[in-house]
C-alpha cells in the first residue's frame, strides 16, 4: 500500500464532500424564518464546493484508477476497535460526480419551485442533510458507516416526503416510506452482523483484511450454512434486502408511488436519481460478496419488478405517479443488470437513468408549476404550445427513458438486455425486460399525448370559442364538467412556462440525457473499463460482440412498436373531455381497473401484514396496560399499603405508646405528689414508719 | 433485767410517748414539746450507757448530753420564734392548717 | 434486782409527766406536765450519778425551755371556739395512725433492747466519778472544739430567734410594700 505522505490531498480530504452539505444543513437549522434565503445559499454553496471536490476526486481516479482508503479507529468496546473509513475508487468517483452534479442542478431548480413556500428554509436544510448523507453512503469504506449514512438518508427521505406534513396524505406517505424501507434495513442489519461475525471486520478494503478482499471471501465461501448454500449467499441476500427496501423492488415497492406526495424536487432528487440508486450502489459495492446464487435472485427480483411496475404505470393518471412507477421499473432493470451482467452494466444504467429521470421529474414539476399545481393528466392537454422549453426537454427525457436509438437510455438499457440475453441461467429475465421496454415506451407515449398534445382538456373554465373552433369540437361535447378529482373544480386558467431558474437545469439535464450514453457505447466502452480500472480504446469492433447487434435491433423495434401503439391509442383521436374513459379502459376495463388500483398490493398488505401488526400492537398494548401495568399498579398499591401500615404503627404504636408512657409517668407523679401535702405531721409519720421498717430490717439481719 | 436495760426501756418508752405526741397533736407548740421529749429520751440513753458501759472515765456520754442540752435549748428558742412568726402570719398555730408547702 | 426502787419511782414520774404532756387538752397543763417530766429526768440523771447533767437539765430544760413553751403558749392563743373543743380538735386527723406508729416504734426498740446482748451485761456497780474538775478539764481539752462551736451556735440561735420573733411594722397602706422591721 502507499505510504501515508504519498496519499493525494483529495483522498485525505475526501470526507469534506459529505461533511460540507451536512454542516450547511446544521447551520440552516439554526437560522430564523427571516433568513430563509441564506439557507438556500448555504445549500447550493456547499453542494457546489462538493461538486468541485468530486470533480477533483474524479480526476484523481482518472489518473490512478485504484482503490484508495483512509481508515480511522472510531470506538472501542472490550478490546476490539470499530474502524471506519472512506474510500475512493472509480465506482465511488463516478457516483460522487453524479450525485453532486444532479443534486446541484436540483438545488438550483428548487429555488424557483419553492419560491412561494414559507418553509423553504427547512426544505433546504433537509435537502442538504440528505445530500451529505447520500455522499457519505457513497464514500463509506465500512459497512457500518454506510449503514449509518443509509439510515440518515432514510430519515431525510421521511422528512422530505412529509414536508407538507399538515396534509394527512403526505404524513401517511412519509410514514409508509420509512416503515417499508425499515423492513429492508432489518435484513441489511442482520446481514451486516453476520458478516462481522464471519469475517471479523466491516471494512470493505483494509490492506488485504477487508471483507471484500480475497481472504475474507475465500474463507466465507468455504463455510456451509444451512441448506448447503455458502454463507456468502446468505449474507449477500440479506444485504440485498436492504437494497430491496431502499430501491423499491417488489415486494417493498409500495412506498415509492406514495412518496410523490413530497415536493417535486424531492421526487427528482431522492426518488429518481439518488436515494433509490443507493440500493443499487450497495449491491454494486458488495458485489464481490455476492455468489452466483445470490445474483440469480437479484436478477429475477429485478426482472419481476421491471415488468410489474411497468404494467401498473400504464393505468395511472397522476403525472408523478406514472414517473414513480417508471422509476420502480427502471430500478428493476438496474438490479437485473447487476444480476446478469455485473457492476458496470447496472451502474451504467444507474448513471444514465439518474439524469433522464431527474429531467423527467423536473419537467413534470415545471408542468405542475405552470398549471397551478394541477397534477392529473386528464386535466391537462396541449401544453406544448404554452411550455415549449419544458416540452422539448421532456421529450428528450422521454426518448432517453424509452431507449430510443442513440439517446442515453438506449445504450444503457441495451447493455442490460444484451447481458440478459446472454445469461446462462435463463432467458426469462430477457423476455420480461423486453416486455417491460415495450410497456415503458407505451405508457410514456400515453403520458406525452395526455399532457402535451391534443386540445386543452375541456373543463369548466377553459371552454372558449377559439378552442372550439380550432379543434372542431362537436357542439354536444361542450358541457360544463367537474374534474374527475372528487369535489374539486380544477381551473387551469393560464398555463405558462416556468421561470429560467427552473428551465435552466432542465436544459442542462436534457443535454446529458442525449449525450451521456456515449461514454459507454460499445464503440468506446470507457465507462465499463473505467470501473474495472482499465483504459478503453475507441473501437468500432465493439459492435461486433456476439449477440449485440440482434439485441440492438430488437430493442429498436420494440421502441418503435411502443411508439406506434401509443399513437394508435392516444394520438389518433384527441382526448376532449377530462372525464372521457381511457382508450385502454374502453378496450379492457377489467384489467385497466386492476392496474389503476396498483394491482391491489397495498390492500393485500393491509389485510395481511398490517392487520397482523395491528393485532400484535393491540396485544402488546393490552399486555402492557393490564399485565405489566397491573403488576406496577399492584406494587404501587403494596407500597401505599405499607405506607398506611407505617402510618398506623407510627401513630398508634410508637406515638401512642410513647404518649401513653408519658401520661402514665405524669399520673404516677400526680399520685406521688399527694404524699407531699404540706402537712408536717404526715412527713413525720412517714419518717417514723421508715424508722420502724429499717430498724426491723437491721435487727432481723442481726438476730441470728 | 439489768439496770441498763431498764434505763433503755424507759428511754424507749419516753421516746415513743414523745413521738406519739409529735405525730398526733395539732398545736405546733406541742409538737415541739414532743420533740423535746424525744431529745430527752436520747439524753437518758446516753447517760445510761455512760453509767453502765465500758470506759466511763472518758466522760463521753456526759459531754454529749451537755452539748445536747445546749443544742436543744437553741433549737427550742428558734422553733418557738418560728411558731410565733407563723402565728403572726397565719393567725393560727394549727399544724394541719399550714399546708402551703405542698407538692 | 438491778433496778432500785428510786429508779422505778422516778421513771414512773417521768413517764406520767410525759404522757400528761402529750394528752392533756389545755396547753398550759401540757406545758406544766412537761416541766414535771423534765424534772423527773433530771432526778434520773442524778440517780445515775450524772450530777452535772441533771443540774444542767434542771437549769436549762425546766428553767428555760419549759418557761419558753409557756410563753409561746400564752403568745399564741388559738382563735378556735374555745380551748374546750372536742378531743378531735386537739388531735389531728389520722392521729390514730400516728399513735400506732409510735407504738410500733416502741415495740421495735424494746425488742431490740430486750434481745440485745448489751442488756444482759451486769455493768459496773460503782458510780463513775464525774467531778466538775474532770468535766471542766474535758471541756477545755478534749471537747474544746465542740464547745466553741456550741458557743457560736448559741449566738446564732439567739440572734435568729430574736429576728424571727420581731414584730413587723407595716408602713403606708396595703401589704404590697415590704414591711419594716421594728424592734
Amino acid at each position: 500500500m502507499m505510504r501515508p505522505d504519498s496519499v493525494p490531498w483529495i483522498v485525505r480530504h475526501l470526507w469534506l464532500i459529505p461533511v460540507l452539505p451536512m454542516v450547511a444543513a446544521g447551520l440552516s437549522a439554526l437560522l430564523k424564518k427571516a433568513q430563509r434565503k441564506m439557507s438556500a445559499g448555504l445549500a447550493i454553496g456547499s453542494m457546489g464546493i462538493a461538486f468541485v471536490l468530486a470533480l477533483m476526486a474524479f480526476a484523481q481516479t482518472l489518473a490512478q484508477p485504484v482503490v484508495r482508503v483512509n481508515n480511522f479507529p472510531w470506538m472501542q468496546f472490550g478490546n476490539q476497535w470499530i474502524v471506519l473509513g472512506w474510500l475512493l475508487d472509480p465506482l465511488a468517483a463516478v457516483m460522487l460526480v453524479m450525485v453532486t452534479f444532479v443534486g446541484l442542478l436540483i438545488f438550483i431548480y428548487s429555488l424557483g419551485y419553492m419560491a412561494h413556500d414559507d418553509n423553504r428554509g427547512r426544505f433546504f436544510c433537509f435537502l442538504s442533510l440528505f445530500a451529505g448523507a447520500m455522499l457519505g453512503v457513497v464514500i463509506a469504506n465500512s459497512l457500518l458507516l454506510l449503514f449509518m449514512c443509509w439510515e440518515v438518508v432514510g430519515l431525510t427521505s421521511y422528512l422530505l416526503i412529509g414536508f407538507w406534513f399538515h396534509r394527512p396524505a403526505a404524513a401517511a406517505a412519509a410514514k409508509k416510506a420509512y416503515i417499508t424501507t425499515r423492513v429492508g434495513d432489518l435484513g441489511l442489519l442482520i446481514g451486516m452482523v453476520w458478516l462481522y461475525s464471519q469475517t471479523g471486520t466491516l471494512l470493505f478494503f483494509n490492506q488485504g483484511t477487508g471483507c471484500l478482499e480475497q481472504g475474507a471471501i475465500a474463507a466465507m465461501g468455504a463455510h456451509l450454512a444451512m441448506g448447503g448454500r455458502a454463507v456468502s449467499t446468505a449474507i449477500g441476500l440479506l444485504i440485498f434486502c436492504g437494497a430491496v427496501g431502499k430501491s423499491g423492488q417488489v415486494p417493498l415497492h409500495v412506498w415509492l408511488p406514495d412518496a410523490m406526495e413530497g415536493p417535486t424536487p424531492v421526487s427528482a432528487l431522492i426518488h429518481a436519481a439518488t436515494m433509490v440508486a443507493a440500493g443499487v450502489y450497495l449491491v454494486a459495492r458488495v458485489y464481490p460478496l455476492m455468489t452466483a446464487s445470490a445474483l440469480e435472485v437479484v436478477a429475477w427480483v429485478g426482472a419481476i419488478t421491471a415488468i410489474f411496475a411497468a404494467c401498473i404505470a400504464v393505468a395511472q393518471n397522476d403525472i408523478k405517479r406514472i414517473l414513480a412507477y417508471s422509476t420502480v421499473s427502471q430500478l428493476g432493470y438496474m438490479m437485473l443488470g447487476l444480476g446478469v451482467g455485473g457492476v458496470a452494466v447496472g451502474m451504467f444504467h444507474l448513471i444514465t437513468h439518474a439524469f433522464f429521470k431527474a429531467l423527467l421529474f423536473l419537467g413534470a414539476g415545471s408542468v405542475i408549476h405552470g398549471c397551478t399545481e394541477e397534477q392529473d393528466i386528464r386535466n391537462m392537454g396541449g401544453l406544448r404550445r404554452f411550455m415549449p422549453v419544458t416540452f422539448a426537454a421532456y421529450t428528450a427525457g422521454m426518448l432517453a427513458l424509452c431507449g430510443f436509438p442513440l439517446f442515453a437510455g438506449f445504450w444503457s438499457k441495451d447493455a442490460i438486455l444484451h447481458a440478459a440475453h446472454g445469461w446462462g441461467v435463463s432467458r426469462g429475465p430477457f423476455y420480461l425486460g423486453a416486455a417491460g421496454a415495450l410497456l415503458t415506451t407505451f405508457y410514456m407515449t400515453r403520458q406525452m399525448y395526455y399532457v402535451f398534445f391534443g386540445p386543452q382538456r375541456v373543463t369548466d373554465a377553459t371552454v372558449s370559442a377559439a378552442a372550439v373552433a380550432k379543434h372542431a369540437i362537436p357542439a354536444e361535447a361542450i358541457e360544463p364538467v367537474v374534474s374527475p378529482r372528487q369535489g374539486e373544480v380544477c381551473i387551469i386558467t393560464d398555463p405558462h412556462e416556468s421561470p429560467g431558474v427552473m428551465t435552466g437545469p432542465l436544459v442542462i439535464l436534457a443535454v446529458f440525457a442525449v449525450l451521456l450514453g456515449f461514454v459507454g457505447w460499445p464503440a468506446w466502452p470507457w465507462f465499463q473499463s473505467f470501473l474495472a480500472g482499465k483504459t478503453a480504446m475507441f473501437d468500432w469492433s465493439g459492435f461486433s460482440e456476439p449477440g449485440l447487434l440482434p439485441v440492438m435491433m430488437t430493442s429498436t423495434l420494440i421502441v418503435f412498436a411502443g411508439l406506434l401503439l401509443g399513437w394508435w391509442f392516444y394520438g389518433r383521436k384527441p382526448i376532449v373531455r377530462a372525464t372521457d374513459p381511457d382508450a385502454l379502459e374502453r378496450l379492457q376495463p377489467g384489467i385497466f381497473h386492476a392496474l389503476a388500483n396498483r394491482l391491489y398490493v397495498d390492500e393485500f398488505y393491509g389485510v395481511t401484514v398490517i392487520a397482523l401488526t395491528r393485532f400484535l400492537a393491540g396485544f402488546a398494548s393490552w399486555l402492557d396496560r393490564w399485565v405489566f401495568g397491573g403488576l406496577v399498579r399492584l406494587v404501587a398499591w403494596l407500597a401505599i399499603g405499607v405506607g398506611w401500615l407505617d402510618l398506623g404503627v407510627d401513630k398508634f404504636v410508637v406515638n401512642g405508646g410513647f404518649d401513653e408512657g408519658c401520661r402514665e409517668v405524669a399520673r404516677g407523679g400526680r399520685l406521688l405528689s399527694h404524699l407531699q401535702n404540706g402537712r408536717v405531721q404526715n412527713y413525720l409519720r412517714v419518717l417514723a414508719a421508715a424508722l420502724v421498717v429499717l430498724t426491723v430490717f437491721l435487727l432481723w439481719g442481726h438476730r441470728g | 433485767m439489768t439496770p441498763l436495760a431498764g434505763c433503755l426501756l424507759v428511754s424507749a418508752l419516753l421516746f415513743s410517748i414523745g413521738l406519739a405526741g409529735a405525730l398526733t397533736r395539732r398545736n405546733a407548740i406541742l409538737v415541739l414539746a414532743g420533740i423535746e421529749l424525744m431529745l430527752n429520751a436520747g439524753n437518758l440513753n446516753f447517760i445510761a450507757f455512760w453509767r453502765f458501759g465500758p470506759h466511763p472515765e472518758f466522760l463521753t456520754g456526759m459531754m454529749f448530753v451537755i452539748f445536747s442540752i445546749a443544742v436543744a435549748a437553741a433549737e427550742a428558742a428558734v422553733g418557738l420564734a418560728l411558731i410565733l412568726a407563723i402565728y403572726r402570719h397565719a393567725h393560727t398555730s394549727d399544724v394541719s392548717e399550714i399546708t402551703e408547702m405542698k407538692g | 434486782m438491778g433496778m432500785t426502787v428510786s429508779f422505778l419511782i422516778l421513771a414512773i414520774m417521768t413517764l406520767a409527766g410525759g404522757v400528761a404532756a402529750m394528752t392533756l387538752r389545755r396547753l398550759v397543763h401540757c406545758a406544766l406536765a412537761l416541766a414535771v417530766a423534765f424534772a423527773g429526768l433530771a432526778a434520773l440523771y442524778l440517780n445515775l450519778g450524772a450530777e452535772f447533767a441533771g443540774l444542767a437539765q434542771l437549769l436549762v430544760y425546766v428553767g428555760a425551755i419549759a418557761i419558753l413553751i409557756v410563753f409561746a403558749i400564752l403568745l399564741t392563743p388559738t382563735r378556735a371556739a374555745g380551748e374546750e373543743a372536742g378531743l378531735q380538735k386537739a388531735f389531728s386527723p389520722a392521729g390514730l395512725g400516728g399513735a400506732l406508729l409510735a407504738l410500733a416504734v416502741f415495740a421495735v426498740l424494746a425488742w431490740a433492747v430486750v434481745t440485745s446482748s448489751v442488756a444482759r451485761q451486769p455493768g459496773a456497780e460503782a458510780a463513775p466519778s464525774a467531778s466538775m474538775q474532770e468535766i471542766g478539764l474535758a471541756l477545755m481539752q478534749r471537747y474544746v472544739l465542740p464547745l466553741e462551736v456550741i458557743a457560736l451556735m448559741l449566738t446564732a440561735a439567739m440572734i435568729g430567734a430574736v429576728i424571727l420573733a420581731m414584730k413587723e411594722k407595716r408602713t403606708g397602706a396595703g401589704s404590697g410594700q415590704s414591711p419594716e422591721l421594728r424592734a
